[in-house]
C-alpha cells in the first residue's frame, strides 16, 4: 500500500502541551473535532500523523475518523508549508493562458501533488485562485516573489534560484 | 403504534406510524431496491437506488429514510422512478471495475443483480475518468479492491457501529472519495481485528477473504501429504445457502459427504475440539474460582475478539482463558496425538479447517500455536471457500447422501455444536461446570436458556453448589466493549464471560455465505441459523462435553487429565499486548 509520503515531524514539547490543552478543554463538547482540528492546525501549521494520533488517543475516537475529516475539508493540510511556498494561480484568466501546464510541470519537477511538500521541506505547492495580477497571466508566486507570463520551460530556471 | 393509511402504486396500504416508505412497502409485499441501506447501522439515503415518487414532492425521495404520513401516495415503479434507478446504476458503473467474469462475487453481486433487474443494457453509457486505486492485500484475512467499491459505506458502518472499531472510513471528498484507513496504510497496520463483518455486508466484490482453495487443491493432489479437514459448528448451518437451501438448513451430512468426495484423508469435526475446549476451559474456570485466580474468566474461542482484547483492552489479557480456540486445539491434537497414533510425520499432515470466520485466517499464523513444532492449522477456509471448492470439484451437493464424520476426531456432543451461536460456549461450559461442581450426579441440568437468543448482551446468575456464579454473554464487539467497561468500572461483578466478535456468534461470522441486504434487512439470519444448531444439540444423545467418548479416550491415552501439564503444552496459548494507534 502506498502510504502518504513522510516528512520528518519536528513538533516541539510546547506545541504538544498547547494541543493537549485544547483537546482537554473542548473534547466533551458536541462536535468538538472540527474546532480541535482548526486549533491544532493553528499550532502546528498542518495535521500530520503525530498530531492526529494525539487527538485520537485523547478524544478516544478512531484515527480514521479524524483523517476522514482532515482529507474532506480543503482548509486542512496533511503537509507543512515548505521553506518556499509556491502558489500557482488556476483562476480563469491564468488558466486560459496555460497555468495548468505550469502547475503540471511543477508537479513533475518537484515530485509532489498540490497541497503537498517536498520531503526536504524546501518547496510546497498549491493551486490558488487569482492573485490580482491577471494582466501578467499566467502567474505564480514563490513566497513574496511574483512571476508572470510564465511558460513551463521557465520553471527549471526559476526553481534554481531558491536554495 | 397507530397505523397510517397510504397508497402505494394505487393500492390502499397500512403501516405503523414511524415507518419509512421502504418498511411500509415491504409490509405490503412490495420490494424497493437498496444498495447503501443497512438496517439500524447505515440509514443514510446516499445511493439513490431506493428513490420513489411521492405525490406532491418536488423530487424523487429516498424510500429508506423517508417517513410515511397519512394519505401519502407513493409510486415505486413509475417510468420516472425506473429511469432514475437505471441512470444511477449506469453512473455507478462509469467508475466501476466491470471485470465481472473473474469477480469472486459474480452471480451474487447486489450491483450486478440490480443492473439485470433494471435493464441496464449499456454499462459503458457514461464512461469517463476512473479513480485509480491499489488493491490492499496486506491483512492476513482479506482483500480490499476499491475499483469495485460503490461507496455505500456499509463496511464502514459495520466496522464502526456493529464492532465499535472504525479502522476504515471515507477519505477525501467528491469524485476522489474512497474507503480506506487513516493515512492510506494497509489494513494490517491498523487495529483491524479481522472479523470480516465488512465483507459480510459488502454488496459487491470490493471486499473478499484471502482465498486458499488453490493451495488446498495442490496439497490434496500431493501424494506426500496427509490432508485432514475439520468443520466448525456454524458451517453446517450456513453452507446450504450456497446451494439454494433456505437460511438455517442443517447440511452436516451432505457436507461430510462432499468433503470425503473431495478426497480429504480424514473428514473430522471441530465439534470434537469444542468439547475438548470445554474440558480445559471448564477446568480452568473451576481452578480460578477455587484458587482465587483472575476473574472474570473470558472465553477465547473467537480470534476476532482475542485481537480486539489485545488492541483495545490489553490490561485484560490475563482475564482471557489460556485455552487455544477449538480450531487450534483440533490442529494441535491432530499433529500430536493423532499423528503418533497413526504413525504419520506431523510435517506431512496438512490440517485444513473450514470456518464461518475470517479471523481464523489470522489465528493460524499467530505465535504459540504450533504444538508439534509446525503450525497447528495450515489453511483456514471460510464457508464460502468450501462452497467454491465443492462447486469446482463438480460435486452435486444437493443429491449427496448424508454421511457422518470419521473417527476418532469426528465425534462431538450437542454441547459442542451450539458453540456456533452466541451463548453456546457459555451453555456448554455451564453444563460441564455445574456437573463437576455438584458432585457429578446424573440428571445435571442441560439447558440454560437464559444465555440463548440474539440479544447483544445477556446476563444470568446461577447458584452452583452454594457458589453464586454471575455470567455474561456478549456478541458483536460494540457490545463486548460495554460489558468490559462495566467490569472495569466495577459496576458489574461477573465470574465468567463469553464474548464472540460477530453479532449473534459464529453463525453470523464474517466467513459465512453472504446474504444480500434485501434479505438481511428484513430477516434475522442469526436466529435462523442458530435454530439449526440448537436442533442438532437436541437430537444428539450426548449433550455434555465430558461424555464425548473420543475426548475421554484422548485424555486416557495421551493428555492424562484436563489441565494437566501436557494438556497445557498442547492445548493452551498466550496473548500479546497491542496498541490502537501505532
Amino acid at each position: 500500500m502506498g502510504s502518504k509520503k513522510k516528512i520528518p515531524f519536528n513538533g516541539t514539547a510546547d506545541q504538544e502541551a498547547a494541543l493537549r490543552r485544547v483537546v482537554a478543554e473542548l473534547k466533551n463538547e458536541k462536535g468538538a473535532l472540527m474546532p480541535i482540528l482548526q486549533k491544532a492546525q493553528d499550532i502546528y501549521g498542518y495535521l500530520p500523523y503525530e498530531v492526529q494520533k494525539i487527538i485520537s488517543d485523547e478524544m478516544n475516537i478512531p484515527i480514521e475518523k479524524i483523517y476522514g475529516v482532515v482529507t474532506f475539508y480543503s482548509q486542512f493540510s496533511l503537509y507543512p508549508k515548505g521553506k518556499y511556498k509556491i502558489s500557482v494561480c488556476l483562476g480563469t484568466a491564468c488558466y486560459v493562458k496555460g497555468s495548468g501546464s505550469v502547475f503540471d510541470k511543477l508537479v513533475e519537477k518537484l515530485g509532489i501533488e498540490g497541497g503537498e511538500c517536498t520531503a526536504d521541506g524546501k518547496f510546497s505547492l498549491e493551486a490558488c485562485r487569482c492573485v490580482g495580477a491577471c494582466g501578467l497571466a499566467p502567474v505564480m508566486t514563490i513566497n513574496d516573489d511574483v512571476y508572470g507570463r510564465l511558460t513551463p520551460d521557465q520553471i527549471d530556471g526559476i526553481l534554481s534560484k531558491y536554495n | 403504534m397507530a397505523d397510517i393509511n397510504l397508497k402505494i402504486n394505487g393500492m390502499e396500504c397500512k403501516a405503523p406510524a414511524g415507518s419509512t416508505i421502504l418498511q411500509a412497502a415491504k409490509l405490503n409485499n412490495i420490494d424497493i431496491p437498496t444498495l447503501c441501506y443497512m438496517k439500524e447501522i447505515n440509514e443514510i439515503g446516499a445511493c439513490r437506488i431506493c428513490v420513489v415518487e411521492v405525490k406532491g414532492a418536488r423530487s424523487l425521495v429516498a424510500a429508506c429514510v423517508y417517513p410515511i404520513n397519512e394519505g401519502m401516495e407513493v409510486l415505486t415503479n413509475s417510468p420516472r422512478v425506473l429511469n432514475a434507478r437505471k441512470k444511477t446504476l449506469q453512473l455507478i458503473l462509469s467508475d466501476h471495475n466491470k471485470s465481472c467474469l473473474s469477480c469472486v462475487r459474480s452471480g451474487q453481486c447486489e450491483l450486478q443483480t440490480l443492473c439485470k433487474q433494471y435493464g441496464v443494457d449499456n454499462e459503458h453509457m457514461y464512461d469517463g475518468i476512473v479513480n485509480e486505486s491499489e488493491i490492499d492485500g496486506t491483512a492476513a484475512h482479506m482483500i480490499r479492491d476499491n475499483s469495485k467499491c460503490i461507496l455505500c459505506r456499509r463496511c464502514v458502518a459495520a466496522c464502526a457501529k456493529t464492532q465499535g472499531i472504525g479502522v476504515i472510513g471515507a477519505n477525501e471528498r467528491g469524485f476522489k472519495t474512497n474507503i480506506g484507513s487513516a493515512f492510506e496504510v494497509g489494513l494490517a497496520e491498523t487495529s483491524c481485528v479481522c472479523c470480516g463483518q465488512c465483507i459480510a455486508v459488502c454488496p459487491t466484490g470490493a471486499l473478499y477473504e484471502k482465498d486458499f482453495v488453490d493451495q488446498v487443491v495442490a496439497d490434496l493432489n500431493d501424494p506426500e501429504k496427509y490432508v485432514v479437514v475439520q468443520t466448525a459448528p456454524a458451517v453446517r448451518a450456513g453452507l446450504g445457502e450456497e446451494f439454494g437451501y433456505p437460511i438455517g438448513t442443517n447440511v452436516e451430512g451432505k457436507m461430510a459427504a462432499a468433503l470425503r468426495r473431495i478426497g480429504f484423508n480424514k473428514v473430522f469435526d471441530t465439534n470434537f475440539s469444542a468439547d475438548l475446549t470445554i474440558m480445559e476451559e471448564g477446568t480452568e474456570f473451576i481452578e480460578r474460582v477455587q484458587n482465587g485466580g483472575k476473574l472474570p474468566l473470558i472465553t477465547s474461542c473467537s480470534p476476532g475478539w482475542i485481537k480486539f482484547c489485545e488492541h483495545y483492552y490489553p490490561d485484560m489479557i490475563d482475564n482471557l482463558s489460556s485455552c487455544k480456540s477449538p480450531q487450534q486445539m483440533f490442529g494441535a491434537v491432530t499433529k500430536t496425538y493423532f499423528a503418533e497414533k497413526m504413525g504419520i510425520d506431523p510435517k506431512k499432515i496438512v490440517c485444513v479447517s473450514v470456518m464461518p470466520c475470517t479471523a481464523k485466517k489470522f489465528e493460524v499464523g499467530r505465535a504459540d500455536q504450533s504444538a508439534a513444532g509446525v503450525p497447528d492449522v495450515d489453511y483456514s477456509l471460510t464457508t464460502r471457500e468450501l462452497a467454491r471448492l465443492i462447486k469446482r470439484y463438480g460435486i452435486d451437493f444437493n443429491n449427496l447422501p448424508d454421511e457422518g464424520f470419521d473417527d476418532p476426531l469426528g465425534e462431538g456432543s450437542g454441547a459442542a455444536v451450539i458453540f456456533g451461536a452466541t451463548g453456546g460456549v457459555m451453555e456448554a461450559a455451564l453444563r460441564t461446570v455445574v456437573f463437576k461442581l455438584t458432585g457429578e450426579k446424573d440428571g445435571s441440568p442441560i439447558e440454560f436458556k437464559e444465555v440463548r437468543g440474539v440479544e447483544g448482551i445477556k446476563e444470568a446468575t446461577y447458584d452452583v453448589a452454594g457458589i453464586k456464579v454471575n455470567i455474561a454473554v456478549a456478541s458483536g464487539l460494540a457490545n463486548a466493549r460495554k460489558v468490559l467497561d462495566m467490569v472495569k468500572s466495577g459496576e458489574k461483578n461477573y465470574h465468567f464471560i463469553e464474548i464472540m466478535a460477530c453479532p449473534g456468534g459464529c453463525v453470523n461470522g464474517g466467513g459465512q455465505p453472504r446474504v444480500p441486504a434485501n434479505i438481511r434487512n428484513f430477516n434475522d439470519i442469526r436466529e435462523m441459523r442458530a435454530k439449526a444448531l440448537y436442533s442438532i444439540d437436541e437430537a444428539n444423545t450426548i449433550r455434555f462435553s465430558h461424555e464425548n467418548e473420543s475426548v475421554k479416550k484422548l485424555y486416557a491415552e495421551y493428555l492424562e487429565k484436563p489441565g494437566s501439564h501436557k494438556a497445557h503444552e498442547i492445548l493452551h496459548t498466550s496473548y500479546v499486548k497491542r496498541t490502537i494507534n501505532k
